[in-house]
C-alpha cells in the first residue's frame, strides 16, 4: 500500500519534471498577478503593505485553482485513471499520493517564492515567517479541496469555470485565516491562533477530502 | 420497514400520494402567511430604535433560516440517494436547490433593504449578509454542476456529493466569516443579534417562519412531482397519464 | 463455482435500455466473446464487470462473492484494457509499463520487461518515449502489460484496435496460451478472431427505450 503511494508519487513528479515549462506556469502566474496590484492601485509602500496579505493570498488561491486541472485531467483522458481505480490498493491512498505530488509541484513553489513577493509588496521582514507558515499550512488544503472539485468536473467539457464556481466558496475560510495571519503579524501580534486554525483545517481536509475525492472519481468513472 | 420505504419512494407511488398531500401544506401556508403578515405589519409595536423599518425582519429572518435549512435538507437527501440509491431522494435534492437559492436571494435582498435605513447604504459586509452571499454561491455551484453533466444519474451523484461537501464546510465558512467580521468591524452594533425580543414581535416571527416552512414543503412536493414526470416520461405509467388528459 | 457470474444485469444509458436480465457465467479456462452492434452496450457491460460502472440492477459475483465485497481480491487477479491507451507521452516504454504495474503493486525487473516487449514485437523499445509511438505500438505496450500482470481474468475491450495482421495473431496466441494455463478471458471485438477450440459468446442488442423486451441471448445458457 505504501509502495503504491510512493510509486504513484514518483511517477507524477517524474512526469511533471519532464515538462518543466508547465511546472513554472502557475508560479509565473502567481508573481504576475501580484505585480499587477501596485500598477492598478498604488505603488506607495503604505498602500502596498495594507493590501499585501489579501493580494498575495488571493493570487496564491487563483494560481492553485488554475493548476488543479493537471491533477486528474491527463489521467482521465488517457485512461490511466481507470487503471488507478482498478488497483487492489485503496483509492484514497492513491488519491493522497496524487494530491501530495500536486502540492509539491504547485503549492510548495508558491511558499518558497512568497518572501520575494513579500518584498514586492513591502511586507516587513518580521511578518515573513507568518506569510510562509500560513501558506505552508494553507496551500495543501487548497490542493485537497481542489481535488474533490476536479474529480467532479474532469469529465465535463469546458469545466474550468465550473470548477472555480464549485471550489472557490470552499476556499474562503483558508483565505480569511491565511490573510489575517499575515495582517496580524505585520502589526507585531501573535499569530499562533490563526496558524492553529489552518492546521486544524488541514487535519480535517487530510482525513476527509481523499475519501470524498475517491467517491467523486468513482462517480465520474461510472458515466 | 425497508419494504415500506421502497414502496413509498417509488416515483409512481410518490406521484399519487403527493397529490393528496399538497393542499394540506398549501392551505395552512396561505392562512399562516396572512395572519403572520397582519400581526407583523399592524399588530406588533414599532421598535424603539428602528421605528417601522424593522418590520422587514418578518420576511428576512425566516428566509435566512430557510436558506440554511433547505441546504441541509438537500445534502441529507442527496446522501440518502447516494448511499441507498433511492432515486426519489435525488429528485428531492435537485428540486430543492432552486427553492433554497430563491430564499437565499430573498434574504439578501431584504437584508440589504433593511440595511439602507440602518447603515445608509444597501450593502455592508456584515457577517450574516456575507454568509448568505457565500451560501448563494454554494447553491449556484450545485446547480451549475447538476446541469453541466449530461447523464442524469451521474449528475445526481456528483452534485449530491458536492452538497455533502458543502454542508460539512458551511459551519467552518460561517464561523470564519463571523470571526473575520468581528475582527474588522470591531464594536459596531449588528442589528440582527437581538439580545431579547418582545413577545408581540416573536409571535409573528414564528408564524412567518412556520408559514415559510410549510410553503417549502408544498413547493418541494410540486417540484418533485414535476421532476418525477420529466424523468419517467418514457415509462408506461406516465404515458398512460398523458393519454388520460 | 464459476469464476465470474453475472446475475440479471440491467443497464441503461440516458434512459435508453441497453440490456436487461442478462445472465451468464465464466469458469476457469474459458474464453467469452461479447457480441453486439455499435451502441449495444458492450463497453458498458465490460465496465460494469470491472466495477467501474454500476448496473441499474443485478449483481456481478467474483468466485461467489459480490464484486463490492471482493474488490481487493478481484482487482489483484483481473486486468482490464479499455479503448484508451493509458500511455504517458513523457514516460519511456519501460516506465509506462512499470507505472501500470505499480498501481497493481507488482514489481518487475528490467529483464522481464524486455522479454515481454520482445514477445509483443517491440524489441529494444524500452527507452523510447511514449509520444514517439504509433497507436498500434501503444496497443502492443498494453499487451505487454497484460502479459506481466499475471492476472487470472482478462477483460479486453476491443483488443484488436489499431493492430496489424501480426498483432491480431499475437492477441490470438496470447489468449490461447492464457486459456491453456487455466486463465479466462472476456473480450469484445468487431474484427474476426479465430480461436482453435472455439469459444462461447454472449450477444447484446435489440433493446430499445420503449420496447421493454431484450434480445439478450447467450449461445450456451439463458436464465
Amino acid at each position: 500500500m505504501l509502495t503504491a503511494f510512493y510509486h504513484l508519487l514518483l511517477r507524477d513528479l517524474r512526469l511533471a519534471l519532464r515538462s518543466p515549462h508547465e511546472l513554472a506556469n502557475p508560479l509565473i502566474f502567481f508573481v504576475l498577478v501580484v505585480s499587477l496590484f501596485p500598477l492598478a492601485v498604488s505603488p506607495t509602500p503604505d498602500a502596498l503593505r495594507q493590501m499585501a496579505p489579501g493580494v498575495i493570498w488571493v493570487s496564491a488561491l487563483l494560481s492553485v485553482l488554475l493548476s488543479l486541472d493537471r491533477l486528474f485531467k491527463q489521467d482521465y483522458e488517457d485512461g490511466s485513471l481507470d487503471q488507478l481505480m482498478l488497483s487492489p490498493n485503496p483509492l484514497m491512498i492513491l488519491v493522497l499520493a496524487k494530491v501530495f505530488a500536486h502540492w509539491l509541484l504547485t503549492g510548495l513553489p508558491l511558499v518558497l517564492i512568497a518572501p520575494l513577493l513579500g518584498l514586492f509588496m513591502s511586507v516587513p521582514n518580521h511578518a515573513l515567517p507568518a506569510l510562509i507558515f500560513s501558506l505552508l499550512l494553507g496551500t495543501p488544503v487548497l490542493s485537497l479541496i481542489g481535488a474533490i472539485g476536479v474529480s467532479l468536473t474532469v469529465a465535463v467539457n469546458r469545466g474550468g469555470v465550473l470548477l472555480s464556481l464549485i471550489v472557490l466558496p470552499l476556499y474562503i475560510p483558508i483565505l480569511i485565516f491565511g490573510a489575517n495571519a499575515v495582517d496580524v503579524a505585520m502589526d507585531g501580534m501573535r499569530v499562533s491562533g490563526q496558524l492553529l486554525f489552518l492546521g486544524a483545517v488541514l487535519a480535517l481536509a487530510l482525513s476527509l477530502a481523499p475519501l470524498a475525492t475517491a467517491v467523486a472519481l468513482r462517480i465520474t468513472a461510472a458515466r | 420497514m425497508w419494504h415500506w420505504i421502497q414502496r413509498f419512494s417509488s416515483p409512481k407511488h410518490f406521484y399519487v400520494i403527493s397529490a393528496k398531500l399538497i393542499p394540506w401544506f398549501a392551505v395552512p401556508t396561505a392562512l399562516l402567511m396572512i395572519v403572520g403578515l397582519y400581526q407583523g405589519l399592524f399588530v406588533a409595536p414599532p421598535d424603539y430604535q428602528q421605528g417601522e423599518s424593522y418590520r422587514i425582519m418578518f420576511v428576512h429572518v425566516p428566509a435566512a433560516w430557510m436558506s440554511l435549512f433547505i441546504y441541509v435538507v438537500m445534502a441529507v437527501s442527496a446522501g440518502i440517494g447516494l448511499i441507498w440509491q433511492i432515486k426519489l431522494a435525488d429528485m428531492v435534492a435537485v428540486a430543492s436547490a432552486p427553492i433554497g437559492a430563491s430564499f437565499t436571494f430573498l434574504a439578501l435582498v431584504t437584508g440589504s433593504l433593511w440595511g439602507k435605513p440602518m447603515w445608509g447604504t444597501y450593502w455592508v459586509w456584515d457577517a450574516r449578509l456575507t454568509s448568505e452571499l457565500i451560501l448563494l454561491f454554494l447553491y449556484f455551484g450545485y446547480m451549475a454542476l447538476q446541469s453541466a453533466i449530461e447523464d442524469q444519474r451521474t449528475a445526481d451523484k456528483a452534485s449530491g456529493l458536492l452538497a455533502i461537501v458543502g454542508v460539512v464546510n458551511i459551519p467552518i465558512i460561517h464561523y470564519s466569516v463571523v470571526w473575520w467580521n468581528t475582527l474588522h468591524q470591531g464594536a459596531t452594533v449588528t442589528k440582527f443579534a437581538k439580545p431579547s425580543i418582545d413577545i408581540h414581535m416573536l409571535i409573528p416571527l414564528l408564524l412567518m417562519a412556520l408559514a415559510f416552512q410549510l410553503f417549502y414543503f408544498a413547493v418541494i412536493l410540486v417540484r418533485t412531482r414535476n421532476e418525477v414526470l420529466y424523468r419517467e416520461r418514457n415509462r408506461r405509467w406516465v404515458r398512460e397519464l398523458i393519454e388520460q388528459l | 463455482m464459476p469464476l465470474l457470474e453475472v446475475k440479471s444485469l440491467e443497464c441503461r444509458r440516458d434512459d435508453r435500455l441497453l440490456f436487461e436480465d442478462l445472465c451468464f457465467s465464466l469458469s476457469d479456462g474459458e474464453v467469452l466473446q461479447i457480441e453486439g452492434a455499435n451502441g449495444s452496450g458492450k463497453t458498458s457491460l465490460l465496465r460494469i464487470l470491472c466495477g467501474l460502472r454500476q448496473a441499474e440492477s443485478g449483481d456481478v459475483c467474483w468466485q461467489g462473492q459480490r464484486l463490492q465485497e471482493a474488490r481487493e481480491d478481484y482487482y489483484a487477479r483481473m486486468v482490464y484494457i479499455g479503448h484508451l491507451p493509458c500511455i504517458k507521452g513523457d514516460l519511456s516504454v519501460a516506465e509506462n509499463i512499470r507505472a501500470l504495474l505499480d498501481t497493481r503493486s507488482q514489481a518487475v525487473s528490467v529483464d522481464v520487461i524486455e522479454q515481454s516487449l520482445a514477445r509483443v514485437g517491440l524489441n529494444g523499445f524500452d527507452d523510447v518515449p511514449g509520444k514517439a509511438l504509433s497507436s498500434g505500438q501503444r496497443r502492443r505496450i498494453l499487451l505487454a502489460f497484460i502479459l506481466l500482470a499475471k492476472a487470472k481474468l482478462w477483460i479486453l475491450d476491443e483488443p484488436l484496435t489499431a493492430l496489424d495482421v501480426s498483432g491480431v495473431a499475437l492477441v490470438e496466441a496470447m489468449i490461447l496460451q492464457h486459456r491453456a494455463t487455466g486463465g479466462s478471458v472476456i473480450f469484445t471485438t468487431h474484427h474476426g478472431m479465430a480461436l482453435d477450440g472455439g469459444m462461447r459468446s454472449v450477444a447484446l442488442g435489440g433493446a430499445s427505450a420503449h420496447k421493454q423486451t431484450s434480445q439478450t441471448r447467450s449461445t450456451t445458457e439463458l436464465c
